[in-house]
C-alpha cells in the first residue's frame, strides 16, 4: 500500500530535469527579488539596453514603480523614454514590420520570457555571446545557437571568443576566453547581469513575492484551522466509538 | 426526523426540503469504516465547484479572441485584482482536480467499489472523467500559448486519422484548416457549457451511490448485515449518519488537502513546467512548431500509449485506437472482475500483483509522455501499454483463479 502512495505521487511531482537548454550547461543565477537595489540596477540596464528593440507590453510602468520602491516622478525621469504616461505599458516606438526587416526576425516581447526560457537561461545566454564573423552582427550565442541579436553589453563585457573541444568528432564548447576587455570586470558584469535577470524575472510575474507571503500566512491559517477540524471530528466521533 | 412547523413545515408541503436533507445526508447510513481514500470524492466536488467559481470569475476578463487572448491572461494576472489568485486557483485547480480523481478512481480498485450492485456508478464516474478530460483538454486551448496552440493540434489532428471521415471530423471540430480564431472561440463556448453537464453527472452519480449505498475498505454490504444501531432501529447496524459524523470529518480532510493545494498554488503554480509548460508563455505562433511537443501531466500516460502503437500504412489511426481504448475499457471494469470478494483486503496474491503493476505501468506511460521519444523509451511504452490492457482484459481469468480470504459478516475495523 505504502508502495502504491509513492508511485502515485512520483506520478505527480517529477519535476525534475524539464529546464531545457539545448543540452547546454546553464549557471544558476542565484537571483534574490526581495533586493529592490539590485532589481533597481536591472530596471536601469533593461530600459536603456533592451528596451529599444524588445516591448515588455504587459509591464505597467507605474506598477513597476511601486514595486521597486520608487517614486513615480524618479521613474518618470530616468526609467521612461518611450511615453510620458507612467500609466502606459512598456511599449517600442520600433514596428514589427520594420524589425522583422532590420534584423530578420521581430525581437520577441520580454514580460513573460523569464517564465518561458526559465531564469538560468537567461543569465547564461547575456554571459555566453563570443566572436563569430559568419554572422551578421559578429557574434554568435553558445546557449542559442546563430542568435540573430547583436551583443548589446560589448562595451561593459568585452569581446570573448569561445574554444571548442573535440569530442567523437564534434565541437563542443569549452570555455570563454576575453579578446578585448570591457568596462567592466567579469565579477562586475555578472553581477549586472544577474539584476537584469532578476528583474526581468520580476517582470515576468510582478506579483511573485506578495504570492509567496500571503501563501505564508493562509498555510498558518489553514493549520490552525486544521487543527481545530480535527479536534471538532474527534468531539464528534465519541459517539461511534 | 420529526414533523416541522412553522417556516419549514410551509416549505415541505411544496418542495421536499427536509426529506432531501434527511435522505442524503442526516439520515444517509455510511459504513463507519471509510478510511483515507474515502475523501476523494467529496474533494472532486470541491474541485469542480472551485473551477466553476474561478471559471466564472476569470470569463469576466478573458477574450477569447486569438489576437487577445494571451495578453487578456497577462492582464488578469496582472492589472486585475486578485486576477492572479484566481487564475492560479483554476489552473493549479485543474491539476489537483485530476489528482484527486485519479486517487478517487483507485480507491475503486482498491476495494472494488464498480462492483455488483454499484456497477452504474462506475459507469457514470467514467463519463463524467471524460467528461472532465474534453472539458480540461479545451481549456488548455484558452491561454493560447504555444502549448496550448500545438498540443491542441496534434489532439485535433488525431481525430483527422480516422479513415475516411477523418478529414471533414477535423475540420469540423476546428470549424477550420488549422487551429484558429475559430476554434478558441468554440472551445471556449464549450469550456464554459461542459462543468454545468459536468454538475449534472455529478449529482446523477451522488443518486446513484445513494441508491445502493457506499462500499467500505472490507467490501462488506452493510445493507445486507444486521440492522439497528443508536440512531435508528431499521438502519444498518454498521452505519453511521453522513452528517453530522463524515460532515465534520471530510471538513478535515478539506483543510488537510488545501494545505496542499496551497502549497502548490502559492508556490509552485507552474510545478516545474508540469502544471503550466514553460512554452505556454510564448504567444502561440502558427508559423512555429516547437521542437517538442507534450500535453498536459493528466493525458500524458494515454498520449504515451497512442505513441507505442506503431503506424500501419503511414496512418496513425491504430495508436489512436490505442488511446481510446484504454479509456473505454474502463466502462467494462465491473463486468471484468470475477473475484468472488470485493476488496483488496480479501483478494489474492495475482490480484495484489496485478494491480501494482498497473499503477507502475500507468506512472511509467505518464512519465514517457512528457519524453521525447527514443527506440528504447518506445519499448518501455509498448511494455507498459502491454501491462495496462493485460490488466483489464485477463481480469476475469486471474481474478478467478485468485487465492481469496474468506469475508467476515460484519464490519470490524
Amino acid at each position: 500500500m505504502k508502495k502504491l502512495i509513492i508511485a502515485f505521487v512520483m506520478a505527480v511531482v517529477p519535476a525534475l530535469g524539464m529546464a531545457a537548454g539545448g543540452g547546454v550547461h546553464l549557471d544558476h543565477a542565484d537571483i534574490d527579488l526581495g533586493d529592490q537595489a539590485s532589481l533597481q540596477r536591472g530596471a536601469k540596464l533593461f530600459v536603456n539596453n533592451c528596451l529599444s528593440c524588445h516591448s515588455a507590453k504587459y509591464q505597467r510602468y507605474n506598477r513597476m514603480a511601486k514595486d521597486l520602491g520608487l517614486s513615480e516622478e524618479e521613474v518618470t525621469a530616468n526609467l521612461m523614454f518611450t511615453t510620458d504616461r507612467i500609466g502606459d505599458t512598456m511599449q517600442i516606438a520600433m514596428s514589427p514590420e520594420n524589425a522583422g526587416k532590420w534584423f530578420g526576425v521581430i525581437p520577441p516581447d520580454l514580460s513573460v520570457i523569464s517564465r518561458s526560457r526559465g531564469v538560468d537561461w537567461l543569465y547564461t545566454y547575456f554571459r555566453s555571446f563570443y566572436v563569430d564573423e559568419s554572422r551578421p552582427f559578429g557574434v554568435n550565442n553558445i546557449v542559442f545557437p546563430d542568435v540573430g541579436m547583436p551583443h548589446v553589453f560589448w562595451e561593459l563585457q568585452g569581446m570573448q571568443k569561445a574554444n571548442f573541444k573535440d569530442v567523437d568528432g564534434k565541437q563542443v564548447f569549452d570555455s570563454f576566453e576575453l579578446v578585448s576587455k570591457g568596462k567592466m570586470s567579469v565579477e562586475e558584469f555578472d553581477g549586472a547581469m544577474l539584476d537584469l535577470t532578476a528583474f526581468l524575472s520580476y517582470i515576468g510575474e510582478p506579483v511573485q513575492m506578495e504570492r509567496r507571503a500571503l501563501g505564508v500566512k493562509v498555510i498558518i491559517f489553514l493549520l490552525f484551522f486544521f487543527v481545530v477540524a480535527i479536534m471538532l471530528k474527534k468531539e464528534y466521533w465519541k459517539d461511534v466509538h | 426526523m420529526s414533523e416541522n412547523k412553522g417556516f419549514m413545515a410551509w416549505i415541505d408541503a411544496r418542495y421536499p426540503a427536509t426529506q432531501v436533507w434527511s435522505e442524503h445526508l442526516a439520515d444517509y447510513y455510511a459504513p463507519k469504516n471509510f478510511n483515507f481514500w474515502y475523501f476523494f470524492g467529496s474533494l472532486a466536488m470541491l474541485m469542480l465547484v472551485n473551477q466553476i467559481l474561478t471559471g466564472v470569475w476569470l470569463a469576466m476578463s478573458y477574450k477569447p479572441d486569438a489576437a487577445l487572448a494571451f495578453g487578456s491572461v497577462e492582464y488578469i494576472m496582472r492589472d486585475v485584482n486578485w486576477g492572479w489568485l484566481i487564475r492560479y486557483m483554476h489552473s493549479t485547480g485543474a491539476s489537483f482536480f485530476f489528482i484527486v480523481i485519479y486517487l478517487h478512481m483507485f480507491r475503486g480498485l482498491l476495494y472494488g467499489s464498480y462492483r455488483k450492485p454499484r456497477e452504474l456508478l462506475w459507469v457514470i464516474g467514467v463519463v463524467l472523467y471524460v467528461l472532465m478530460m474534453a472539458t480540461a483538454f479545451m481549456g488548455y486551448l484558452l491561454p493560447w500559448g504555444q502549448m496550448s496552440y500545438w498540443g491542441a493540434q496534434v489532439i485535433v489532428n488525431l481525430f483527422s486519422t480516422v479513415p475516411f471521415v477523418g478529414e471533414e471530423l477535423g475540420i469540423f471540430i476546428r470549424g477550420d484548416f488549422v487551429i484558429s480564431d475559430a476554434t478558441l472561440n468554440r472551445f471556449f463556448a464549450l469550456h464554459f457549457l461542459l462543468p454545468f453537464l459536468l454538475c449534472a453527472v455529478v449529482f446523477i452519480h451522488i443518486v446513484a451511490l445513494h441508491k445502493v449505498g457506499s462500499n467500505n475498505p472490507e467490501g462488506i454490504e452493510i445493507k445486507k448485515g444486521p440492522k439497528g444501531n443508536k440512531w435508528s432501529d431499521t438502519a444498518p447496524a454498521d452505519g453511521i449518519p453522513f452528517h453530522p459524523y463524515y460532515s465534520v470529518k471530510d471538513i478535515a480532510g478539506i483543510i488537510g488537502f488545501l494545505i496542499l493545494f496551497s502549497a502548490a498554488l502559492f508556490f509552485a503554480p507552474e510545478m516545474g513546467g508540469f502544471f503550466i509548460e514553460h512554452p505556454n508563455f510564448e504567444p502561440a505562433n502558427p508559423l512555429k512548431t516547437p521542437n517538442h511537443i507534450a500535453p498536459v501531466w493528466y493525458f500524458t500516460p494515454f498520449y504515451a500509449i497512442l505513441r507505442a502503437v506503431p503506424s500501419i500504412a503511414g496512418s496513425a489511426f491504430p495508436g489512436v485506437v490505442a488511446m481510446g481504448a484504454a479509456i473505454v475499457v474502463m466502462f467494462f471494469l465491473p463486468w471484468l472482475d470475477k473475484s468472488p470478494v470485493k476488496s483488496i483486503r480479501y483478494k489474492g496474491p495475482i490480484y495484489k500483483v496485478a494491480l501494482a503493476l498497473f499503477v507502475v505501468s500507468f506512472v511509467i506511460l505518464g512519465y514517457l509522455g512528457v519524453q521525447p521519444t527514443s527506440p528504447g523509451k518506445t519499448l518501455l511504452a509498448q511494455i507498459c501499454s502491454i501491462i495496462y490492457f493485460a490488466f483489464f482484459l485477463l481480469m476475469p481469468w486471474y481474478s478467478k483463479i485468485d487465492k481469496t480470504k474468506p469475508v467476515p459478516e460484519r464490519v470490524t475495523k
